[in-house]
């Protein structure tokens, strides 16, 4: 198994830290990983991304070129990253903020509508959560518990109501499926 | 007979290579003189520049370090840092301190450093063969500079101890003047004093030395008046003596 | 095995000098390595260290001279255009025989260039920088966990030599998270003894001076001499490399740092297309492990560098094999990051054709 990924979306969307997140609850799988946040001039209200790959062998491409799977949160980052997504990929789309439709035939394509479950759930923030939850459940790279496991180790000044509001994003988020 | 000066434990009897007439030799003493009645020449780490006084690492009897042109706040400030209780002490020549090394004094100072900066001012490049330097006066001749330092051409000298006296790190600025004997000695209580406040960890403190360089101002070898006369009459007025700073800190 | 740890590479960078004991810092902000002089700023008071935040990479690298020269271990990092500023001091710390330490975190150049990893400062590196007669010890990490555990063998490098070390690695290493696992012993300064050329508090020993000229005729080159000698032993004792199926491989790869691990990904790809590929990871880029290739040569006639730069290490490769072995080149230039694929392309070209340089793909 060696799942490279693709986050991305606003400065602020949680894209940086869910990447981190990821690679933090593949680690305590036992599982190879790595982070790469990009990282550039420009620090606030631009678009941020970050490459994570999950795998049972060696990381060998910590920038993902050709992601297994690509998650675009807001509009620009479709017509970024779709092209990159290996033929018989993965795309996660967060339909809340992304109008235009995907091109690619050659891929899978699962729409998350991640802004407004956050909203039903009461807090705008765990928008993240519920794309990192679709993830999970669409590839198997990585299980929700994990992910649970793995919050209070990124997130460690998160109040345990909290906490518990992100594992029921990404429950919600786990009930998407592929098209 | 009585002895009434002994040649100073912290200065090595060897022999200088400076010119006949140069200041350096006398504010050598003075430094090594201080560190005598300091009683600190064990712990005492000198910083040689480069310059005239390259080769004050043979001279001092007390550890030397011998670095980049310019640098020796920098090099001091990583000793003084790594080992807080070594006395550390900087030697630096206007080209070496106000030129290419203006960025470390400054920073040295607004980092209010505990280190000594024993800054020899004799308005000339000497070890390269007396180009203009930054302290060089208004009209002053000098290699780079053939028919004397113009405005238009190369601006105006600068002065350090007022200009550092506006660093709020700075502690303890003082101008002295070696070329005479009054001078001489007040030097002496200036260098002294400096080294004390390092002692009482008073932060930052330097003592501008004017000094004579009669081999590149091209006064007479033969007759030592003709450069304590361009010090008097030549760098006094550019450059009052005095006290520029001296702050009470605990 | 002690528990792994998921940490950015310039803070494993920063952690594990302090584990080896690094107890002076001095260093400049610039991108992609502010996490190091961040991470110190906090971390070095803990443990009884200083940090010092410079005014210039020039000062940093001078408060480095200092410090080192009372036999503190001590550190200074930066990225590319900060390193050329440094060159000055690192030539005076290696004519003055310090074991200073330098992290260098390389970015696209030249002049401001880019912020992303790039590795076009292996001249710069392995060939001095500055100016003179004068070598550093220089080690290219592959992963954080590297970047952890190599400040630890450049101390002691650089210790049992007298000679300025560097860790040379990159925007990619220095950003990305890994699990790290510290591997290298804790050192403790206080049970390392004091270097008999120390300057500091000397209790009525003889005055010591730490400098890097001798104006006597001949007396440079006696110092430059004796160093040769120091780097003719550390050439025989302290080269490193790491080797992945070279076995059976009709053509190597050679390629350094991050370059290796994408190297990994391409050996991978052209293992399953029936290529006979295996990988030569030098470790130390100087000493360049010259012997080790020459030895490989016997049965190995390609070998493709592949580097993140317009080709420098392949240079080394040349010099080494000088005409043994055919060398070609894959070079990528500009901090752009090398895809796996393209490489495979490439050894699946000289492997049928034999052609002998290739352009990074369009």
């Amino acid at each position: 198994m060696y799942q490279g990924i693709r986050i991305s979306g606003f400065g602020g969307q949680g894209v940086i830290s869910a990447g981190y997140l990821l690679a933090q609850a593949g680690m305590m799988e036992g599982r190879e990983v790595s982070f790469f946040p990009a990282y550039g001039a420009e620090m606030r209200g631009g678009t941020a991304n970050c490459s994570v790959v999950v795998a049972s062998e060696e990381v060998t491409t910590p920038i993902v070129l050709q992601p297994d799977t690509v998650i675009v949160l807001n509009e620009p980052s479709l017509a970024k990253f779709e092209p990159m997504v290996k033929p018989g990929g993965l795309l996660i789309i967060n339909t809340s903020l992304v109008n235009s439709k995907p091109t690619r035939t050659d891929i899978k394509i699962l729409n998350v509508p991640c802004n407004e479950i956050a909203s039903e759930l009461g807090n705008a923030k765990v928008m993240n959560m519920v794309a990192m939850g679709a993830f999970a459940q669409a590839t198997g790279a990585i299980t929700i518990d994990g992910i649970a496991k793995a919050l209070p180790k990124v997130y460690k000044k998160l109040k345990p109501e909290v906490i518990e509001l992100n594992v029921k994003a990404l429950k919600r988020g786990a009930e998407y499926k592929v098209n | 007979m009585q002895l009434l000066n002994k040649h100073p434990e912290s200065l090595l009897d060897v022999k200088m290579h400076y010119c006949p007439g140069c200041g350096h030799g006398i504010i050598h003493r003075l430094v090594a003189e201080v560190m005598d009645e300091l009683n600190i020449r064990t712990k005492t780490i000198g910083v040689a520049p480069v310059g005239c006084a390259v080769f004050a690492d043979t001279y001092f009897n007390c550890d030397m370090i011998q670095g980049p042109h310019g640098r020796g706040p920098a090099e001091a400030t990583g000793i003084k840092r790594a080992k807080p209780d070594s006395i550390v002490f900087s030697y630096q020549g206007d080209g070496d301190l106000a030129s290419i090394g203006m960025a470390e004094i400054v920073h040295a100072a607004i980092r209010s450093e505990n280190i000594t900066v024993i800054f020899v001012n004799n308005a000339i490049y000497g070890m390269t063969g007396g180009q203009m330097a930054p302290t060089t006066l208004m009209g002053q001749k000098a290699t780079t500079c053939v028919d004397g330092r113009t405005a238009k051409q190369a601006g105006y000298p600068i002065k350090m101890s007022e200009m550092l006296a506006t660093v709020d790190g700075a502690t303890y600025l003082e101008r002295t003047t070696v070329h005479t004997a009054p001078g001489v000695l007040k030097t002496k209580s200036a260098i002294k004093k400096a080294f004390q406040n390092q002692i009482d960890c008073k932060g930052f403190s330097m003592v501008e030395i004017l000094s004579m360089c009669p081999t590149n101002w091209g006064t007479r070898l033969d007759n030592p008046s003709e450069a304590t006369k361009f010090v008097a009459e030549g760098m006094l007025p550019v450059f009052p003596l005095g006290v520029y700073k001296d702050l009470k800190r605990d | 095995m002690a528990e792994k740890k998921l940490m950015k590479g310039n803070e494993a960078l920063s952690e594990g000098a302090i584990r080896a004991g690094c107890r002076f810092f001095a260093g400049y902000p610039i991108t992609p390595q502010n996490e190091v002089p961040e991470y110190m700023s906090w971390r070095l008071p803990q443990v009884g260290g200083a940090f010092v935040q410079a005014e210039s990479e020039v000062s940093a690298i001078n408060m480095v001279y200092g410090a080192g020269a009372t036999g503190v271990r001590c550190m200074t990092s930066s990225s590319s255009p900060g390193i050329s500023l440094k060159q000055e001091g690192i030539s005076y710390a290696a004519g003055a025989d310090l074991p200073i330490f330098i992290g260098n975190i390389m970015r696209g150049g030249p002049g401001l260039g880019n912020i992303a990893g790039a590795q076009g400062d292996y001249w710069q590196a392995t060939r001095g920088g500055g100016h003179g007669d004068y070598r550093c010890f220089v080690m290219a990490p592959n992963s954080v966990t590297e970047l952890a555990n190599f400040p630890h063998k450049c101390y002691e490098v650089s210790f049992k030599y007298r000679l300025p070390s560097m860790v040379l690695a990159d925007g990619i290493l220095g950003q990305m998270m890994e699990p790290v696992e510290f591997t290298t012993p804790e050192v403790d300064p206080k049970t390392l003894t004091e270097p008999a050329w120390a300057l500091g508090i000397n209790n009525g020993r003889a005055k010591r001076i730490v400098k890097s000229y001798d104006l006597k005729e001949g007396g440079v080159e006696i110092m430059v001499n004796e160093r040769v000698q120091r780097y003719k032993a550390i050439e025989a004792a302290e080269t490193m490399y790491e080797e992945k199926m070279l076995e059976d491989a009709e053509i190597a790869i050679v390629a350094y740092g991050i370059s290796a691990r994408v190297s990994v990904a391409a050996m991978k790809l052209a293992r399953e297309r029936g290529l006979k590929v295996g990988l030569f990871r030098p470790i130390t880029l100087w000493p360049f492990p010259k012997a080790r290739i020459v030895e490989l040569s016997k049965r190995i006639k390609h070998f493709i560098a592949v580097e993140m730069s317009l080709g420098q290490m392949v240079e080394d490769v040349q010099l080494a094999l000088n005409g043994r072995s055919e060398v070609h080149l894959y070079a990528k230039p500009g901090a752009s990051v090398i895809n796996a694929e393209d490489v495979c392309n490439v050894i699946e070209k000289i492997v049928k054709k034999g052609a002998k340089e290739y352009a990074a793909a369009k």
